[in-house]
């Protein structure tokens, strides 16, 4: 294995009793970069990032995390390693700097370097503020926020966020973003699971697509959105009433192009081999259907709902 | 079943803990000191008005190595237990600390250390309580009371670590109440405190022998009275056991739960 590989999987595999929860894949994450997880719930992604932090034992296949084996290796791989949990696991009965001093303390820091450490955290995350706060006090994002510090106490080479934005407001998820932008410019490798496709695109230099416990696609996410969408998507939206009539009409005037149907819309994907199609189009003759036009460009949404398919998993 | 895999990092939970109780210690003082305060007072003297012991001992000084060693039992219970719970399920810190050089094992260990730390402080409480009641009822009547706090310190261990196996198979913070309810409340009643356990009859008093309540309960007689009596190594023997037993099956216990 190259130094520069900082995750080898290969045939990992996952299983709880007859569930296959991770079927057999295989990726690897390289030094610096931002690697993407994505899925629909229950595609088998964190149980992915638990047997990678060591806190889920892997039933076959191989893993080598910082090129050390997690079965034989487990303290000196999460002593390298940051995570930042799907939950919030702060410790609500401390203030903020005693969290990150009871964090230190776990990993050996000694206590006039875990102060020094904590501040320069906090600085980085922009809560020095809020160093004698009580965590029940702190908003939704900066306990997201403080959770990054807390990983960070102990100057990880991999960085493991798993979900990190789910449940927090569009503000604080930008200034997270942000955040680890910045991580990302100062060299730090991220391996990142989502199910917000823009997280996705906006932090990510490479992404796995995973469904039904197997990776479905990878690649950059310009690569993917590319290859499985194309640059436009027309959206075409109908009052109800109208669908059968419509969803006709709008096959025979896309004739040749892709189409994903919903119960009020209709996706227009341009046709495999010839971009150029799609623009083509005569959105006028779909408004004169009664129906709202939308042209945008794809997106890695589109991809995900493409590949994984728009029934809602539950 | 795999080695145990305990470092010394199972001191930094237990540090973690010490730090959240130096938030609280005022209010989690009030129970261990009240309490104990209460009992010796209101059963010791109230109860014993009407109680004649066959030794001619007053009953609040019969009562009072049973207290010492009760209510500590109580302290650690509710730490192994409630609190236990409320780290492990509520609060995640568990999984916050399994994340790190820390084992499971490390933390499991942390723990029962930590009920049985707050046992000691519970027995150290009680200990001024009765040193205090000295003067006026002769609680205390030997220099080797010092020792109840050790025997606390195993006793403690053995308590931590039952609730902990207990806590390991709730699915609710309330499904604690089946192990408080079937398990301790018997003991605490049956144990040996209120009144000696070979007053009960036959099987139940062969039943009782096996009680880790009632040994402690001796060794604490044993260290408060000055009186010492060989049957107490068969006690410290005994709390080694079970708490040898309780402490493996609660690590086995919480990986099964945890680590899947």
């Amino acid at each position: 294995m190259q130094p520069d590989v900082l995750i080898e999987a290969r045939g990992l595999t996952k299983r709880f009793g007859n569930l296959t929860a991770v079927d057999a894949i295989d990726f690897e994450v390289v030094r610096g970069e931002c690697f993407g997880v994505l899925g629909p719930n229950g595609a088998g992604k964190t149980s992915t990032i638990r047997m990678i932090c060591c806190v889920s034992p892997v039933t076959d296949g191989r893993l080598r995390v910082l090129g050390l084996d997690p079965a034989r290796e487990a303290r000196r791989i999460k002593a390298r390693l940051g995570v930042v949990p799907q939950d919030d696991n702060l410790d609500t009965d401390l203030t903020v700097l005693e969290n990150l001093r009871a964090y230190a303390r776990y990993f050996d820091i000694p206590k006039a370097e875990a102060i020094e450490r904590a501040w320069d955290v906090l600085r980085l995350m922009s809560l020095t503020e809020k160093a004698d706060e009580k965590i029940e006090n702190l908003s939704g994002g900066m306990k997201r926020r403080l959770t990054v510090a807390r990983a960070l106490v102990s100057r990880p080479e991999l960085l493991v966020l798993d979900e990190p934005t789910t449940g927090i407001d569009p503000q604080a998820r930008q200034l997270f973003w942000q955040k680890l932008r910045q991580l990302k410019r100062e060299g730090m490798t991220m391996l990142l699971t989502t199910h917000y496709m823009e997280e996705a695109a906006v932090l990510c230099d490479r992404v796995i697509i995973m469904d039904g416990s197997r990776i479905i696609a990878r690649g950059t996410p310009a690569e993917l959105v590319r290859s499985v969408i194309g640059q436009h998507v027309i959206e075409v939206h109908f009052e109800d009433g109208v669908r059968e009539a419509a969803v006709e009409q709008v096959r025979r005037l896309a004739d040749g192009l892709r189409i994903d149907e919903t119960d009020d819309v209709v996706y227009v994907y341009e046709a495999p081999g010839a971009p150029g199609r799609i623009l083509d189009l005569d959105l006028d003759a779909f408004e004169r259907l009664g129906a709202a036009v939308v042209q945008r460009r794809a997106t890695l949404e589109d991809v995900f709902l493409r590949l994984t398919g728009r029934e809602l998993v539950e | 079943m795999t080695a145990i895999d305990v470092s010394y990092r199972t001191f930094k939970v237990w540090q973690r803990n010490r730090d959240v109780f130096m938030h609280m210690w005022k209010a989690e003082t009030t129970w261990p000191v009240f309490e104990p305060l209460v009992v010796l007072l209101g059963l010791g003297l109230g109860l014993g008005r009407f109680v004649e012991l066959e030794s001619g001992q007053d009953y609040i000084e019969f009562i009072t190595p049973g207290v010492v060693a009760a209510f500590p039992m109580w302290t650690s219970i509710a730490e192994g237990g409630w609190a236990s719970y409320n780290r492990m399920s509520y609060q995640k810190t568990y999984d916050a600390m399994i994340a790190t050089p820390v084992s499971l094992d490390d933390v499991i260990t942390g723990e029962v250390i930590w009920a049985a730390s707050r046992g000691v402080l519970s027995s150290f409480y009680i200990l001024i309580v009765a040193l205090a009641l000295t003067p006026f009822w002769g609680l205390v009547q030997s220099p080797l009371v010092v020792f109840t706090l050790p025997a606390a310190f195993l006793a403690g261990l053995m308590f931590g670590s039952m609730a902990l196996l207990a806590t390991s198979f709730v699915t609710s913070v309330s499904q604690l109440a089946y192990f408080v309810s079937l398990v301790i409340i018997p003991m605490f009643w049956v144990g040996g405190v209120f009144f000696p356990p070979e007053e009960l009859s036959g099987t139940v008093q062969t039943l009782s022998w096996f009680l880790p309540l009632r040994h402690v309960v001796n060794l604490q007689r044993g260290f408060v009275t000055g009186d010492l009596h060989p049957s107490m190594v068969v006690d410290g023997l005994w709390i080694a056991l079970v708490t040898a037993a309780l402490y493996r099956a609660v690590l086995w216990s919480m990986r099964r739960r945890l680590i899947k």
